[in-house]
């Protein structure tokens, strides 16, 4: 396998950005991108695209050569892939792009991720993210996706004696990191008072506890390595990657308290990196609610099992902590176009080892992580990230 | 959503038809082509197997934001239920009250209307859960 650099990154703002479309967004990340790289696109051999559900969201199949057509390269007849896999899809075409690259087969690949969210009702678009879950046992009786993370919630706090409290803390801590984050959909400070008294959507998990409905596009260069150098004076490469799968429906799942795709992804990607959770600085991990980050915290092997909650309340977490956890602001915060999310995680990871990441860098960050799931963890993937230089 | 998608998975909603594999006696729902066990060695071996309808809450919810089908029902209760067999299912819990949930709940199931496609479309049916007694 031949080593993988990304050599460029960009992203759009994230939010409810009701003037632009689809093609609007996905078009400016990857162009910003390809500039942050200094390529030409005569230099780019093909093009993946992460995306959960644009048939759903705005009618829309065949993403992948859509975003290639406005971007301006349609003459040049590139190889464009699109990838779904839930929540995940994002980190998925990054790693298959990573591997079209190691592989030999292509030198210089662009990776979008992107999703249009809010041309659909809230009603609506939370169906949609259900339908990652399984629909024929899980949805069709009721449960919605919140419904089914809030179950893992109360299983964790029964199990380990989490609270509500600790809970509510990754929301004020990814909405701390977010108010750093130009380019995140909430930039404002909350208090755990605000989570706690916030709407119920499914208990224990009340609004401030669940990721919002967003709109946003992020983009990637990936490049062989030896010619990465060329480009970049500060190549990150991608150290390691993991994916695994598990039961699609979380009853059917070994232990309802761990996400076991999370843990072996984890250990395929360290495996290969050759490094440990403690080499790790900087981490996105999939925060779609607050739950979620504290089991991938654990299920990460970063903070031991059951103490998730308490590591967050006590600031381990927390920027420059003993690990920094979603400085970008996460999904919480900076917001969850979907589709974006894998792709995103992995800009805002190369912003932290280049040391670009301005008031919200992370001391001395040498190894990043990003972790992304697919629908309720039957998908889970982990990239492990190093400065190259 | 097309009546067959419905009609099809009948015997498990109405009832509670899941298999149980021969080569080690390990129990699906819903039925499996294959045991997540002994995967290959499972092929033609998975038998019906009707479970009895009863379990144990492992873990539940109280939903106040739902799916549009589900707004005239908000907020109820929906729980991971252990059954006697060893399988888990995800079910709505009726006739309790939220606040009298518990982890450890003893519950049976019970035949009801599961939803309705729209003012025209078919009603359908399955499994809920209530307190078992």
């Amino acid at each position: 396998m031949r080593d993988v650099a990304v050599i460029g990154i960009g992203e759009t703002e994230f939010g409810e950005l009701w003037d632009r479309s689809f093609r609007d967004i996905g078009i400016e990340a990857g162009l910003k991108a390809i500039q942050d790289a200094k390529i030409r696109s005569e230099d780019i051999d093909a093009v993946y695209i992460g995306n959960m559900s644009a048939g759903k969201f705005i009618d829309q199949e065949h993403v992948s050569a859509l975003v290639a057509d406005y971007a301006g390269l349609a003459d040049m007849h590139l190889p464009t892939v699109r990838v779904e896999g839930g929540g995940a899809c994002g980190a998925i075409a990054l790693l298959q792009a990573r591997l079209a690259i190691a592989s030999g087969m292509h030198d210089i690949v662009v990776v979008g991720g992107a999703e249009k969210m809010t041309d659909v009702g809230d009603v609506q678009a939370a169906e949609i993210l259900s339908s990652t879950a399984d629909q024929e046992w899980e949805s069709v009786f009721g449960a919605t996706f919140a419904g089914l993370y809030a179950m893992m919630a109360r299983r964790h706090m029964y199990e380990f004696g989490t609270t509500r409290e600790q809970l509510a803390a990754v929301a004020v801590k990814n909405h701390k990191n977010g108010a750093l984050n130009p380019e995140a959909q909430f930039q404002k400070e909350i208090t755990i008072e605000t989570v706690l008294q916030a709407p119920r959507v499914a208990e224990p998990l009340g609004v401030f506890d669940c990721a919002p409905l967003s709109d946003g596009a992020a983009a990637v260069v990936l490049c062989e390595m030896q010619k990465a150098r060329k480009f970049s004076d500060t190549p990150i490469r991608i150290a390691g990657s993991g994916q695994a799968s598990d039961f699609l429906a979380l009853h059917d799942r070994r232990d309802l308290t761990t996400l076991d795709a999370t843990v072996i992804a984890g250990k395929r990607a360290f495996h290969e990196a050759r490094l440990q959770p403690k080499d790790v600085q900087v981490a996105e991990v999939h925060d779609n609610f607050t739950i979620s980050e504290i089991l991938a915290i654990e299920d990460l092997r970063f903070i031991e099992k059951g103490k998730g909650g308490p590591a967050t309340a006590e600031g381990l977490t927390a920027l420059n902590g003993k690990v920094s956890v979603n400085t970008s602001g996460g999904l919480k915060a900076r917001g969850q176009p979907v589709g974006a999310t894998g792709v995103a995680q992995a800009v805002e990871i190369v912003r932290q080892l280049r040391g670009e990441a301005g008031k919200r860098q992370v001391v001395g960050a040498r190894h990043g992580l990003t972790h992304t799931l697919g629908g309720t963890g039957a998908t889970a993937v982990v990239h492990l990230f190093e400065r190259g230089d | 959503m097309a009546i067959p998608r419905f009609w099809r998975e009948i015997q498990s909603r109405y009832n509670l038809i899941g298999t149980k594999c021969g080569s080690c006696g390990k129990v699906d729902f819903p039925p499996r082509a294959v045991c997540p066990v002994c995967g290959r060695k499972s092929i033609g071996k998975m038998q019906r197997l009707q479970l009895g309808g009863k379990g144990t809450v492992v873990t539940y919810t109280v939903i106040h934001d739902a799916p549009a089908q589900f707004e005239m029902q908000k907020p109820y209760v929906m729980a991971i239920i252990e059954m006697d067999e060893g399988v888990r299912l995800t079910s709505q819990l009726i006739d309790v009250k939220a606040e009298d949930v518990t982890i450890g709940m003893k519950v049976q199931s019970s035949f009801r209307k599961l939803g309705q496609e729209g003012e025209a479309g078919v009603i359908h049916y399955g499994y809920k859960f209530r307190p078992a007694g």
